[in-house]
């Protein structure tokens, strides 16, 4: 079976080219289809977040503040505290399993599904979007919940990154 | 035109003649005692295929989980499962994308980042593969609930998927010095993203717009879904409408830590049997063909064996052609049925060497007992074999051993 370890290693090894400045793969293009993209056509669009947090918006929140926004928009899934499995979601707090959000080995990965997946209406259909604040509102309420931060640490673009994950401690 | 016409109304008219002759056998049928309980409309029909009213084979929720629809395992011939009967796990909407209005944008550490339309990438040398896509909680389900192979392992489906090798399209766009992983985006409300190493993206994977010979449907990711064979379903996704190619792992979820200690994504070599399997019933003693599915995703499957006594002995079971890695595989084993009680498994063995182990092996591995997968689902990336008891009387149910 083939590790993540062994591909991120494969990676570093060099079955490609990879000189100073020279493109891995293609010097041009072959078939001229496709139309270019714009920086302005894509920023938009461009809403994954990594691990180091660069793309993340001006915004801020607290675990005190993520609360209220939990109750009125969350809980309705997610339960009262987040570790109920209403809906057949998995807990939000206190899971056990490798992939519960407790576990994430990113702090991002947390801003990032809430904000391009939630919420959902009762009927599991989305309906509004989520400000940037209410995002680092949640995150940080999550991250309190699970006993990562504490409840008034302010969570921003800033912070957010530095936050250590327990998996990846 | 007018001649058009005309010719589409005769076509339709000898059409409706030719229905009405089948409709005539019916209607002979029916003098025999049966009753048709409906018209079969010749143009609907002739202009896109129906089955018959008397095949009622079709997808159902997997138990408690309404927004998961399983494939019929135990009605499968062969190893293509038909686009309509192909698993369905959404937790969003359906989509409903028109395709001359969809782009697919690939940016980040490209050269050139590009837009691509449905029919621009239509124009682009393609590839048609066979490959599964199986869930990574597929098999995972034995609880007491779960009583068919649909439930257990349901979660899967095989097809002929068309597309472009995204190796094609990152070299139109070039790529960047440093760029090490690639995340896919899908467009329903969801906007899922997944991220693979770049190394498996330019090794297999494709931008895929065919299923089966024809234009993906909606709930399968029409226009655009993402094919990353032998890798965990989830990754393949549906409405695919942006890659970016990224330095790092942007991963939503890490990828599961199996027993074994090391992080991965791919599939692990999994067979059952569908006939005879849980909730049939033999009709009587004598010959039957045991049947069934075995896959990889490390590559193609070597070998099936058979045990017709709960594991005491061991037979291979013929594997039938095409024999394609990361594909399904059928197997076929004679069995005459003396009336005896008997205990059906499948052991499948890919070429790389992996072998499925016993629920007894794994239940030992973890430390609890048979009765615990009563109430628990099986670890993912386990693919424990699958138990079928045949009672004295035909009865065929799922056991735990």
């Amino acid at each position: 079976m083939e590790t993540l370890k062994k591909y991120m290693l494969k990676l570093l090894v060099p079955g490609m080219v990879l000189a100073a400045g020279v493109p891995v793969l293609g010097q041009g293009l072959t078939y001229h289809l496709g139309s270019p993209a714009t920086a302005e056509e894509i920023r938009p669009l461009d809403i994954a977040i990594g691990p180091a947090g660069k793309e993340l918006p001006p915004g801020h929140g607290t675990a005190q503040e993520g609360a209220k926004v939990y109750a009125a928009k969350c809980a309705v899934c997610h339960g009262a505290t987040g570790t109920e499995t209403l809906f057949h979601t998995r807990p939000l707090v206190g899971g056990k399993d490798e992939r519960d959000v407790s576990n994430y080995w990113h702090a991002t990965s947390i801003w990032n599904v809430i904000n391009h997946s939630m919420p959902l209406n009762a009927q599991r259909v989305r309906t509004e979007t989520l400000s940037a604040d209410e995002v680092y509102a949640l995150t940080a309420f999550l991250l309190y919940r699970n006993g990562i931060i504490q409840e008034s640490d302010v969570i921003d673009a800033k912070t957010l990154p530095k936050v250590q994950m327990p998996s990846r401690k | 035109m007018k001649t058009q016409e005309h010719g589409r109304r005769r076509f339709l008219k000898e059409g409706a003649t030719l229905a009405g002759m089948a409709l005539g056998v019916g209607a002979v049928r029916s003098a025999s005692g049966q009753t048709p309980q409906s018209e079969i409309s010749a143009e609907e029909i002739l202009a896109y295929g129906k089955r018959s009213r008397f095949v009622g084979s079709a997808r159902v929720p997997a138990p408690g989980l309404p927004r998961v629809w399983l494939n019929p395992l135990q009605d499968s011939a062969g190893i293509i499962t038909p686009s309509g009967l192909f698993f369905v796990n959404t937790h969003f909407d359906i989509p409903d994308i028109d395709p001359r209005r969809h782009r697919l944008l690939i940016h980040g550490m490209v050269e050139r980042p590009l837009f691509f339309s449905v029919a621009e990438l239509k124009r682009l040398p393609f590839v048609s593969r066979i490959h599964f896509v199986d869930c990574v909680t597929n098999g995972s389900d034995r609880r007491d609930v779960s009583k068919t192979v649909q439930h257990s392992h349901g979660r899967f489906g095989c097809s002929e998927w068309t597309g472009v090798p995204l190796s094609l399209l990152l070299k139109e766009t070039g790529l960047q010095q440093g760029a090490r992983w690639v995340v896919a985006e899908s467009a329903d409300s969801g906007q899922w993203q997944r991220c693979i190493p770049l190394e498996k993206a330019l090794d297999d994977c494709m931008v895929a717009y065919g299923q089966n010979g024809e234009p993906l449907r909606p709930e399968q990711g029409f226009p655009l879904r993402f094919l990353v064979p032998g890798w965990e379903g989830n990754i393949n996704l549906k409405w695919l409408k942006r890659i970016k190619v990224v330095d790092v792992p942007y991963l939503e979820m890490p990828p599961k830590q199996p027993v074994s200690g090391h992080w991965e994504f791919e599939q692990q070599v999994a067979s059952v049997i569908t006939v005879p399997s849980g909730g049939q019933r033999l009709a009587g003693r004598g010959f039957f063909e045991i049947t069934g599915l075995a896959w990889s995703g490390a590559g193609a499957v070597r070998r099936v064996e058979i045990s017709t006594d709960g594991g005491r002995n061991w037979k291979d079971a013929q594997l039938q052609n095409p024999v394609l890695p990361k594909a399904a595989t059928r197997f076929l084993f004679p069995w005459n049925w003396g009336g005896e009680a008997a205990l059906l498994q499948s052991r499948a063995t890919d070429d790389a060497g992996n072998v499925q182990p016993t629920l007894a092996a794994l239940s030992q591995t973890r430390g609890v007992s048979l009765d615990h997968w009563r109430s628990h689902n099986l670890p993912t990336h386990t693919g424990a074999v699958q138990s079928w008891e045949v009672t004295r009387d035909g009865n065929v149910e799922k056991i735990y051993a």
